[in-house]
């Protein structure tokens, strides 16, 4: 049987250790309170220690069938068993339920529905011992952790994220015969009363992102209710657990950081509480692992009762070193070591900034090699004939784009002519007129001769065989296209300096304005053609 | 969802229509035009820019529509066969190639065992590792299992943009877009690629169309680039499906219907030789395939044609020589009486000696769909190699079903190396659809592409129609100020006066048949195709939702309550999951090589109490596992499979007589203690 002591006083806590008396049986454990002052002649004290005995249940019989209740003997002394004298000491039982199967029957024992009081007794000697037993009925599952993982993951940007591995077995008696789920949903409380249903779970307020989960995927049988002051999760194990049955889960949570992270002297400590939020669970092994931000450093911790101390590293996302990880590790927790520790650690704000800046230099550096792998020539031979002929293709496709651009440019020209005529049919003025048509001439020869030494190479060139022919008809409409344009232009002009109007002018003007319609559909449609290549 | 997947259909349709029409000058005030014309230098710029952005959206469309698993249910492995690969993958994973390479697997087929390595195809869990490793490599801590949920979906993206390049080579890139987006969303290919359906066919699908787009354009090209691409190509497939076999058997077939038509090339002689040659050489390093690819029955059209294609380049070469047509003619019927002999020969020996092996039931099965059923029970068991029904088909092609003659005709109308490819393609799978229903998977792609000729050939007839209209009027319309005077194209115009209403009338029936087309699939994946299988959902009576998690309540029950040696035995349909879930031996699985344990698990599950506890204590067995759906109505139980429990026992053993069961129609489930499942 193992033993757990823990010391309380109204008003402070005193401290104990576990002392090793020489003189004293050492089949016994024994644990020593300091007080808070030495305790004179005549004074008195009043101590409340409270211990915790996990295991300390024995289920008997030790295997009952799904119909069975659940029977436990429990073994103490009637006696406190103590190195000092006692003079006037009492044991009550308190039992769960009312169904006491047989109890040692003492001097002075009574019976109060479910209590069994034992005493009051005077005068004992020191390690006087009386043994009893009592063996009653309980259906109250024994669920106990035998590991428990706590994984608590500290992120700056405003998260604590915490991951719970439960390895539950129901320690209760064990189960015999088969399980008939049938009979286990018709009749819940005859049928598997002592099965282990579910499980809750208080925690801290403003929890979220909770999950619940094994080995093989999301366990559905799951609730959780919220309020300000906590968030309550019930949870069912796949399948009811019967005694001896096991099954591992884990669930997860978020919660705020500004409620668990504080400042303190340009450190910053964690305060959070150490055992597992759920309620009637004993945990034989538990491992708190508190995993700082990379980069922390100066780390140090401070909890409320001994506990083995570690560090390791863990790698997460985008991690290059590995974030520290704090491990605790306790056996034998029971819920009364809820109690809050905390851990201390030193960390630049500024290296929060790292993991994004990684991420944008990684994308930076995927659109830089692209931009390179378009424009870096990869061919391997640069003297294969087709290498040359895709060199010479680009080239001829390169003059081809300079050719259309003149004409496009050209065609703005003709545009420019066209709004000087629609300006002097409204003004009348002639030499804006006149103005516009003679930089458009020279402008139209210069375009002229641009073009030439393109039209040239493209001759010469064996890649442009195919498309020269449009070209060349291309140039020539657009030229004819001018011709016809600036013998309008001009038409007009003259039209308007002998200031012959109306339907004469239009008369005149009209074969022109035809065949500059029809030509420029035809220029457009070259454009086009010559464009899709 | 429906207006997301609407969009990139409505942007591929308008795509054709909606450049050049911005483009086309609507005003004749000189100002606009000006804008216009610096607008109209990038038209190709723009076309690009479409281009690329729908298919961006297209990619991330295929994706996001195979995630509703996940949303309804949870990141988590579907159904059977991916619960073995995720196994295996775990495996490949924690101890690395050569232990995945060489594993003899004791936790199935007891006591007989597995050897993994040499029994399945690789390629599905070395690409999930890879991937897995990369992202590690990058420090990206994911799990194993969120990689192979995301298998899938992620290679149904990958699928859609070789679509397109499949269609721009058959087609053009009109139709390469519109294919892409119809096989994005086409439930025939999303049945087999949700998030979670971590099967071979999700990355197989990807491989196949990948190969024979790389051997069309290989074809197209004669480059022997392509040719290498797609033995690569090839390869890959061979690794990830057993569906390789297609592929060996279409591409010759191909390359002998071009031979007949009398378009043999330089090209094709090319890129054949260069994809059968190395293909065939990469494909014997995969162990479960070997030695059988120059061995089987299966493989050895590809290899008549392979040698027929020498024939014809002798043959090509003599001509060349032989200027006399008279002796060559005379050398021609000669070589090829000669050839066929000796290929007859050659194969009749191979078969008599042993060296080729016959064709496997499951392909004597495609061919003659009444064989599996009369001779292999366990082939006939599995739902998925029933044939198919006409309502399968709708349900998972929708309108494609009909566009797809209307492909094959626009197929026929412009003839050329890669559509003869596509129509042998699509007729050849959709038959094979019609086999058996699994198989409306690979026949996905084809119909896809033949549907996206159609509808894109269409669209473009049709928007043409529209823009000569618009560009004759306008310029009739300047006409009309200037001079009025009429062109020849404003004569057509006047012929047929109703074209113009017609052609837009017809485009929005195409739009709306479309529409339809992208809502049908939504909620065919959603409602169809989501769903794990193992993880039921049902509506309560309050319209709140109910989930039955029995399968894994039962499963990990085994995997934490009994010893980890424990053996047992189920029906094969669940020996996947057992071996994955509950971790725990199992005497069959879905890995269905031996027959004769088969039966003796069907002659166990079928036979009275004692009989079946002595053959089961001569199995070794601890724990039965049985399905009961009767309390929750769950249909597909143990109940249901009896009969075939019965039908694949009797196979092996007469003692087990179909009539005996079917006569009285009652039996009874052994159990040794197993927990009844409810």
């Amino acid at each position: 049987m193992r033993v757990k002591g823990k010391v309380k006083k109204s008003g402070s806590n005193l401290l104990i250790n576990v002392a090793k008396p020489e003189e004293l049986p050492p089949s016994l454990i024994f644990h020593s309170v300091s007080l808070p002052k030495a305790l004179g002649e005549g004074d008195s004290l009043t101590i409340d220690v409270l211990a915790v005995f996990t295991h300390a249940l024995r289920p008997f019989p030790e295997e009952i069938t799904q119909a069975d209740i659940q029977l436990v003997l429990f073994q103490d002394t009637a006696h406190y068993l103590s190195p000092y004298a006692v003079k006037v000491q009492s044991l009550t039982v308190k039992l769960p339920k009312a169904r006491i199967e047989t109890y040692t029957k003492l001097e002075n024992t009574n019976i109060h529905g479910s209590d069994i009081k034992y005493g009051p007794y005077e005068n004992l000697p020191p390690f006087s011992y009386a043994p009893i037993a009592v063996h009653f009925e309980t259906n109250q599952p024994f669920a106990v952790a035998q590991e428990l993982v706590r994984e608590i993951e500290i992120s700056h940007w405003g998260n604590v994220q915490v991951t719970e591995h439960y390895n539950v077995v129901h320690q209760g008696a064990k189960s015999k015969g088969e399980f008939s789920r049938l009979d286990f949903q018709a009749r819940p409380h005859l049928r598997g009363a002592s099965a282990l249903r579910n499980l809750v779970a208080k925690l801290p307020p403003r929890a979220h992102s909770i999950y619940y989960r094994d080995e093989i995927g999301n366990i559905s049988t799951s609730n959780v209710w919220g309020d300000p002051k906590k968030t309550e999760l019930v949870i069912e194990p796949r399948y009811p657990l019967f005694g001896g049955w096991r099954t591992t889960f884990t669930i997860g949570y978020g919660l705020p950081l500004q409620d668990f992270l504080f400042g303190l002297e340009g450190k910053r400590f964690l305060n959070f509480s150490f055992g597992s939020p759920i309620n009637d669970l004993i945990t034989d092994n538990l491992i708190v692992k508190v995993v700082l931000p990379e980069g922390s450093n100066d780390i140090s911790i401070s909890t409320p009762f001994p506990v083995k101390q570690g560090q390791e590293t863990k790698i997460s996302h985008l991690d290059v070193a590995g974030r520290p990880v704090v491990v605790l590790e306790k056996t034998n927790v029971v819920p009364e070591h809820n109690q809050y520790f905390q851990v201390y650690y030193r960390f630049n704000k500024l290296s929060m900034l790292r993991e994004p800046f990684m991420l944008i230099s990684g994308f930076f550096i995927l659109f830089v090699s692209c931009i390179l792998y378009m424009h870096v020539d990869m061919s391997i031979s640069k003297s294969s004939p087709s290498y040359l002929a895709k060199l010479q293709w680009d080239e001829v496709r390169a003059t081809i784009q300079q050719v259309v651009s003149i004409i496009n440019q050209c065609l703005s020209k003709h545009e420019r002519l066209e709004a000087s005529l629609h300006d002097l049919s409204r003004t009348g003025d002639v030499q804006a007129c006149k103005t516009a048509r003679k930089t458009a001439d020279s402008l139209f020869k210069e375009y002229s001769k641009e073009l030439k030494p393109l039209l040239s190479f493209l001759q010469s060139s064996p890649q442009a065989t195919q498309i020269l022919p449009k070209v060349e008809e291309l140039v020539a409409k657009e030229k004819e296209l001018q011709e016809r344009l600036i013998a309008k232009h001009s038409t007009i002009v003259d039209c308007y300096e002998k200031k012959i109007g109306g339907r004469e002018l239009e008369n005149r003007v009209a074969s022109h304005q035809q065949k500059v319609v029809a030509l420029k559909q035809e220029v457009d449609d070259l454009l086009d053609y010559i464009e899709e290549i | 969802m429906a207006v997301t997947k609407t969009e990139p259909i409505n942007g591929s349709t308008t795509k054709s229509s909606a450049p050049p029409s911005t483009s086309m000058p609507l005003k004749s005030d000189l100002l606009s035009i000006l804008s216009l014309k610096s607008l109209r230098l990038k038209t190709k710029q723009q076309e690009l820019l479409i281009r690329v952005s729908i298919l961006c959206l297209v990619y991330v469309l295929a994706f996001i529509t195979r995630l509703f698993s996940v949303l309804r249910y949870e990141s988590m492995i579907h159904e059977f066969d991916p619960y073995f690969n995720y196994r295996t993958t775990l495996f490949l994973t924690q101890k690395g190639f050569y232990e995945f390479w060489n594993w003899f697997d004791s936790e199935s087929w007891y006591p007989l065992g597995r050897i993994i390595g040499g029994t399945l195809y690789p390629g599905l869990m070395v690409t999930a590792a890879m991937m897995y490793w990369g992202l590690r490599f990058l420090r990206f801590a994911v799990h194993i299992r969120e990689v192979c949920v995301l298998t899938a979906p992620f290679f149904a993206s990958n699928t859609t943009l070789v679509a397109y390049f499949f269609g721009k080579e058959i087609w053009d890139t009109g139709a390469g877009l519109v294919a892409a987006v119809l096989i994005a969303i086409c439930p025939g290919y999303i049945s087999r690629s949700v998030a979670g359906s971590y099967d071979n066919e999700g990355v197989a699908i990807f491989a196949l169309l990948l190969t024979f787009y790389l051997f069309v354009k290989a074809v197209n090209t004669g480059s022997l680039a392509w040719g290498l691409a797609s033995a690569f190509g090839y390869f890959y497939m061979v690794s990830a499906w057993g569906g390789y076999v297609f592929i060996i058997n279409l591409i010759p077939l191909y390359v002998l219907a071009l031979l007949i038509t009398g378009r043999y090339s330089m090209r094709l002689y090319v890129a054949y030789n260069c994809m059968y040659v190395l293909g065939m050489l990469l494909a014997m390093q995969i162990r479960f395939v070997g030695f059988q690819h120059v061995q089987s029955g299966e493989h050895m059209a590809a290899m008549g044609v392979f040698f027929l294609m020498q024939v014809f380049y002798f043959l090509d070469w003599v001509k060349h020589l032989l200027n006399d047509k008279k002796l060559f003619e005379a050398f021609l019927r000669i070589t090829v009486t000669c050839a066929v002999g000796v290929g007859a020969i050659a194969l009749g020996v191979g078969t008599a000696s042993g060296y080729i092996s016959p064709w496997s039931g499951r392909f004597y099965s495609l061919l003659d769909p009444t064989y599996a059923k009369d001779h292999i029970p366990i082939i006939a068991s599995v739902s998925e190699h029933q044939p198919t029904a006409w309502s399968s088909f709708m349900f998972d092609f929708h309108i494609l079903l009909f566009l797809f003659p209307a492909g094959l005709y626009f197929c026929f109308k412009r003839l050329s190396d890669a559509t003869i490819f596509i129509v042998m393609y699509g007729l050849t799978s959709m038959y094979f659809a019609g086999v058996m229903v699994r198989l409306i998977l690979v026949a996905t792609p084809a119909v896809c592409l033949i549907s996206a000729i159609a509808v894109s050939a269409t669209i473009k007839n049709l928007t043409m129609l529209l823009r000569t209209k618009s560009k004759v009027s306008q310029t009739g319309s300047t006409k009309g100020t200037g001079g009025g005077k009429t062109s020849s194209k404003a004569m057509l115009d006047q012929s047929q006066p109703f074209q113009r209403n017609g052609a837009i009338a017809l485009l929005f029936g195409a739009f709306y048949l479309l529409s339809r087309y992208a809502i049908h699939c939504t909620w065919v994946t959603s409602e169809a195709y989501s769903s794990p299988s193992i993880v039921l959902a049902a509506r309560g009576a309050h319209g709140n939702r109910v989930i039955f998690d029995d399968y894994r309540e039962a499963y990990y029950w085994l995997r934490q309550n009994t010893p980890p040696d424990a053996k047992v035995m189920s029906w094969w349909d669940y020996g996947y999951q057992i071996t994955a879930m509950g971790n725990r031996t199992v005497i069959v699985d879905n890995n269905t090589w031996n027959n004769t344990h088969i039966a003796t698990v069907g002659r166990a599950m079928s036979s009275y109490e004692d009989e079946a506890y002595e053959i089961m204590r001569s199995l070794d067995v601890d724990y039965v596992l049985v399905v009961f759906g009767g309390v929750t109505g769950y249909s597909s139980d143990d109940i249901n499979k009896f009969l075939w429990m019965v039908r694949i026992g009797g196979g092996v053993f007469p003692v087990i007589k179909e009539p005996d069961y079917l006569v009285n129609g009652e039996y009874r489930v052994d159990k040794v203690c197993s927990p009844p499942r409810v």
